[in-house]
């Protein structure tokens, strides 16, 4: 049997949530409903997009993330660094500066996910030759679109492709190459900084893996924050000390949007921004939209430049990437190990399991009950004013709907039923009261 | 369960809001998703099949826990030789609509290959009845 439980790295610090229901009416996948005055989520129905995060006004929603300490346990500690965390920094720090200052604040090692994408690159258009029937193939490297197929657009979910994101890859080329060079595997830690919190959700519950090469997971404002303190106080001796090799342009530029589509043969098409990608993969599903190859789907606006974990203003990262001579770097031209030796080694393992379909749109695994159900939610609707208030607690009428039917609200919730019983007598105003307090708390009122 | 749609002949920026909305109840009753496709590309292709040739059009759908029926009447110019209209890649798609992307000639072909009966009658300047039976259960008995 499927696991039930996801972990999600959102969360919400009930202390801090006052219940203004800001959350509940951006969530996507309609996953927040409000009870008791707080924000609470339907675990199943959370892709991780971070909407609600940015929404909060009192920063009462969390990304959870590993205790930065925990790094300390290994004598190897391996910094997996996306090429946005790079993008974080002004121009005038170079390479070395900031790489001096992220061991400085306790790596040993840093490994640029985005390495990997030469080998991704081919690999991509090898599998979309050999496999003309999952047309369009799209992309498995944000994974919360790959949740928000496997909960929106089951139908989809054979489209995906089964290969791993760069960071998987990059992940097991820096296990393999330090294993090589001798290190006890146990003593290796590899920690992704993160510029997102579905890449946490998709490292401590893989989808299409058994277990994640990664260790733990910092969140890429933590450890901004550390390394600018740092990168202040680095002497000369420091900065001169690492010969940096710079990612490739097309690398450095894998996680904006087009990164990918871009090197993908035939027709590619790149959508960010969930909305964009609901309204767009509504099509596809539906067959309106033919004739396309590839489709690099990302769920933030201006892609990975726009995590919710990012600091920078998300175009000021995009242009810094994108710009050809992004900063002064000296070219390492030392002969050591780089990943192109690793490449038949990645190739055989890059393959991920096939992707299945969770449906949170079923009222019912039994036809016939569903149906049932669904007649119900039809009566219901009819009683409902359909304004999307969001005074009952749930985001829009439909899904109050859905949950009365499902067991989890009761029709009385609805203001507008409130106001007609109690005008005919058929529920007190105390009764009506002790509703509202259910939903927004006994302080709202 | 029943359902109704209608539909306007020409509007174009409409066309699919029918099998969108179906799709929608589809996945909320749990019909497996290779059926669910099967249905809308069939309801899709036949309702642009309105929108392009017919001056106005309904939908019925009965929907059994066993099957589905979609009965789509049109009132339009109607098809004088439907044998040839099952044809791949015959049209009668005006250069407008084939410049929009749609009158490829797959309409009805494509409508067959999706459905498990299909049934077409049409009488010349009055207009056309589509009927698309597809079974909801059996992807189920070959499992």
């Amino acid at each position: 049997m499927a696991i039930k439980h996801f972990h999600h790295a959102l969360k919400i610090k009930t202390e801090t949530c006052f219940g203004c229901s800001h959350c509940m009416k951006v969530c996507p996948t309609e996953a927040i409903r409000i009870r008791n005055g707080k924000a609470i989520f339907f675990e199943n129905r959370c892709v991780d997009c971070g909407e609600c995060f940015k929404a909060c006004p009192v920063q009462a929603i969390y990304i959870d993330q590993d205790d930065f300490d925990r790094i300390n346990s290994y004598e190897y500690r391996v910094a997996l660094i996306p090429a946005i965390f790079i993008g974080q920094f002004s121009r005038k720090y170079s390479l070395e500066q900031i790489y001096s200052a992220i061991y400085a604040a306790g790596f040993t090692h840093i490994f640029e996910v985005e390495q990997s994408t030469a080998i991704l690159k081919d690999q991509i258009n090898r599998y979309a030759e050999d496999n003309p029937s999952k047309k369009p193939l799209i992309s498995s490297f944000c994974p919360a679109i790959i949740r928000l197929i496997q909960v929106r657009f089951p139908s989809l979910v054979g489209n995906i492709m089964s290969l791993k994101p760069p960071l998987d890859i990059t992940a097991l080329y820096c296990r393999k190459k330090l294993t090589d060079e001798g290190v006890n595997p146990a003593r290796i830690g590899v920690f992704y900084i993160t510029p997102c919190a579905a890449k946490i959700a998709a490292i401590k519950s893989p989808v299409g893996e058994d277990y994640s090469m990664i260790t733990g997971v910092i969140n890429m404002d933590f450890l901004f924050n550390r390394v600018y303190r740092f990168i202040k106080n680095l002497t000369e001796t420091d900065k001169e000390a690492i010969p940096v090799k710079p990612l490739s342009p097309d690398a450095m530029r894998w996680s904006l949007t087009h990164g990918e589509a871009d090197h993908i043969r035939g027709r590619s098409l790149a959508v960010d921004e969930i909305h964009n990608v609901i309204e767009f993969l509504e099509k596809v599903e539906n067959d309106q939209i033919k004739n396309i190859d590839f489709l690099e789907l990302r769920a933030c606006d201006e892609s990975c430049a726009g995590g919710v974990l990012s600091n920078a203003n998300r175009f000021l990262v995009n242009e810094r990437l994108r710009s050809p001579k992004s900063r002064d770097t000296e070219t390492d031209n030392n002969s050591a190990k780089t990943i192109e030796d690793y490449r038949e080694y990645l190739d055989r393992r890059i393959n991920i399991q096939e992707i299945k379909p969770r449906s949170i749109m079923k009222l019912d695994d039994n036809m016939e009950e569903a149906m049932r159900k669904m007649g119900m939610t039809k009566e219901i609707m009819n009683l409902l004013p359909g304004t999307d208030c969001g005074v009952c607690g749930a985001p829009s009428c439909q899904a109050l709907a859905n949950d009365i039917v499902l067991g989890d609200a009761d029709i009385r919730q609805c203001i507008f039923i409130q106001r007609s019983r109690e005008s005919t007598g058929e529920l007190s105003s105390p009764d009506s009261l002790k509703l509202m307090k259910g939903i927004w708390g006994e302080d709202k009122f | 369960m029943h359902f109704e749609y209608f539909i306007n002949g020409g509007d174009f920026s409409k066309a699919g809001q029918a099998s969108s909305h179906f799709k929608k109840v589809l996945q909320q009753l749990n019909v497996a998703p290779q059926i669910i496709k099967r249905i809308v590309v069939a309801l899709y292709e036949a309702e642009v099949n309105i929108v392009a040739h017919a001056f106005e059009g309904k939908i019925i759908i009965e929907l059994q826990p066993d099957s589905v029926v979609m009965m789509l009447t049109d009132k339009g110019p109607g098809i004088p030789d439907i044998e040839k209209a099952m044809e791949i890649g015959y049209s009668t798609a005006s250069p407008k609509v084939r410049e929009m992307g749609f009158g490829a000639g797959m309409g009805l072909s494509n409508i067959k290959n999706n459905a498990d009966h299909l049934e077409i009658s049409s009488t010349v300047g009055t207009g056309t009845t589509v009927t698309i039976k597809v079974n909801l259960k059996s992807d189920q008995l070959t499992d």
